[in-house]
């Protein structure tokens, strides 16, 4: 509350806590949230690159890069050598589209940065100013809109590049993300029934009174963290690229910068999607435990620390995204579309009804203290967890390719393969 | 042809994806933290130990005088299977004789060790050294004043205390 001192006059006109900023100011801070965002996003996706080396690495008993600058200087090297590279132009590309396709699988994952909260709003003595770029009243409904555009991108690099391999990474992403997509949708649903609304600041507001939605529709992050794994082209789900199989897949024909783009473009989505999963399920930039900063009066330290808290989180689910990158292998593709539509798709669904029926039954009951609440859905989402667990632990349920086949199935197939060698010897 | 379809009746827990995800990801967590078990030699800085057997680039001794103790007897490029020693004999004015041009070529060799085998004056050596670099091909024909300037250890052809391997 220093800022009492310093400009008492304004401070009547304006109350920090409640108004936000309006006019020039608004503008300027605006341009000021945009200037920090990417500045920041920018340098931690090149660390991010450095993070995931190192982490490869440690998993793998090595050392990782640890010669340019004791290795943090290793992004700006490589940084450097894509500039300095040439820019191969193969023959036979879609020249326009080419050059477009990094941009477009790029900008995505940009854009659904200017409306995820990264804070809690500081009181300036111009107003109050919200931790975001744009507040869009259809937030959530805009990063959906958005983070489907990415697909684009990689489609197009693969069939401008006039490559079998790239088109076949291509085909592959489109299949794939567009199956998830379905799945990602529906698994938020639920989040937008608990909040009500679809903006990210009211979906973290109910979440930081009401408990964090990984406790009352786990099921639901469970989902979202898999299509999401599936979005950004992470392994288990890294077919487009599929080095043992598609060289590099979609972007098998890039060099240079183009190419670096679209490694800038994987790592920004995992941040995207990270922060995504930080902001449905792990409560935003709420500061767990502590009920003060859910309410003003805001400080600069409150900002700051939710600032954290909320970095915290995206750096745990990226951390989250390399440990599984460098442990489980790549799924089959019958394997990846069957989890996509037979799966998660039916999941999401029916737990779309059972999220809105325990919704209404508890304003049916009339059941309003939050704790009590969080305890009934987090109850119902551990007897879920637990028996999804005993079926999907069967094995194979993913996988009908190599499916247990009926006894009578073998039998009528040995029948027509004994007939059919009967008639051969008959022909003879 | 017969459809043979095998099917292995396997427990649930070897093939739950699940549980195997599970372990796996235990297991990789465990080798992040794992800060002592990184193998890696940092190998300019560090280095493996090599075989006192090991056979690399070449050395020729000298005599405390300075000179090569070659005394151009010819049987070194007679033995060398690679044909890679040039050796041009000459005599001085007491009659002793010294190599005029004693050149090797280490792209032709072979490594063998032959030649310090059979030199009876154990001039030529094969050294324990491997870190080899020149900016040319003529880089790597080595004449008698470089090989002389060697100062790597030598291969030990066989170990002085077991001389007949056993």
């Amino acid at each position: 509350m220093t800022t009492l001192h310093v400009a008492p006059a304004l401070l009547q006109a304006v109350d920090p806590n409640n108004d936000p900023v309006t006019g020039g100011a608004f503008f300027w801070f605006t341009v000021l949230k945009m200037l920090i965002i990417f500045t920041i996003y920018m340098v931690g996706v090149a660390m991010l690159t450095l993070a995931e080396r190192k982490i490869s690495a440690w998993i793998q008993d090595r050392h990782g890069p640890n010669r340019v600058g004791k290795g943090w200087l290793q992004p700006a090297a490589d940084g450097l050598k894509n500039f300095m590279k040439e820019e191969t132009m193969p023959a036979g590309v879609n020249r326009p589209l080419f050059v477009l396709a990094p941009m477009l699988s790029f900008l995505p994952a940009l854009t659904a940065w200017c409306v995820i909260p990264f804070g809690a709003p500081i009181a300036t003595r111009w107003g109050r100013v919200d931790l975001v770029v744009a507040d869009l009243p259809v937030g959530f409904l805009f990063i959906l809109a958005i983070t489907s555009l990415g697909v684009y991108g990689i489609v197009l690099a693969g069939w401008s590049s006039n490559n079998k391999y790239a088109l076949l990474g291509g085909l592959r992403s489109s299949a794939q993300m567009v199956s998830y997509e379905i799945s990602m949708g529906m698994s938020t649903i639920p989040v937008l029934l608990l909040a009500g609304n679809v903006t990210l600041n009211s979906i973290i507001n109910q979440q930081a009174w009401g408990g964090w939605n990984v406790v009352n529709l786990t099921v639901a992050f469970f989902i979202f963290m898999v299509a999401a794994f599936a979005e950004t082209n992470r392994l288990p789900f890294d077919l487009p690229e599929a080095e043992s199989e598609l060289i590099a897949g979609y972007h098998t024909e890039y060099s240079a910068m183009k190419f670096s783009l679209f490694f800038i473009a994987e790592y920004a989505s995992m941040v995207t999607a990270s922060a995504l999963m930080a902001t449905l399920f792990f409560g935003g930039w709420d500061v767990p435990f502590t009920a003060h900063d859910n309410i003003g009066p805001y400080s600069g330290w409150l900002s700051l620390l939710s600032i954290v808290i909320f970095l915290a989180k995206i750096l745990f689910f990226l951390f989250f995204f390399m440990w599984v990158r460098w442990t489980l292998p790549r799924f089959r593709y019958d394997q990846l579309m069957s989890l996509g539509w037979k799966v998660l798709l039916p999941l999401a669904l029916v737990y779309i009804v059972l999220i809105a029926a325990v919704i209404l039954g508890l304003s049916a009951a009339g059941i309003e203290d939050a704790r009590l609440k969080a305890a009934i859905f987090g109850s119902i989402n551990v007897a879920l967890i637990i028996i999804l667990f005993a079926i999907f632990d069967r094995g194979r349920v993913i996988s009908p390719a190599y499916g247990r086949m009926p006894a009578q199935e073998i039998e009528k197939l040995r029948r027509i393969d004994r007939r059919r060698r009967v008639a051969a010897e008959v022909a003879k | 042809m017969a459809i043979k379809v095998k099917v292995v009746d396997r427990p649930v827990e070897d093939v739950s994806y699940i549980r195997a995800a599970l372990r796996g990801m235990s297991l990789t967590v465990k080798h992040l933290f794992d800060v002592n078990g990184r193998v890696t030699t940092q190998y300019p800085e560090e280095k493996s130990p090599i075989s006192p057997r090991w056979r690399g680039t070449h050395r020729m001794l000298t005599t405390e005088t300075g000179k090569a103790r070659c005394v151009a007897c010819g049987l070194c490029p007679t033995v060398c299977p690679a044909n890679c020693i040039k050796l041009v004999p000459g005599e001085d004015e007491e009659g002793n004789r010294y190599p005029l041009v004693f050149e090797i070529d280490e792209f032709r060799c072979i490594f063998c060790g032959y030649c310090q085998e059979v030199c009876p004056e154990e001039a030529i050596h094969v050294g324990r050294h491997y870190e080899n670099s020149e900016y040319s091909r003529e880089g790597f024909v080595y004449d008698l004043q470089r090989l002389m300037d060697q100062t790597h250890p030598v291969c030990e052809m066989w170990d002085p205390e077991d001389p007949k391997g056993q």
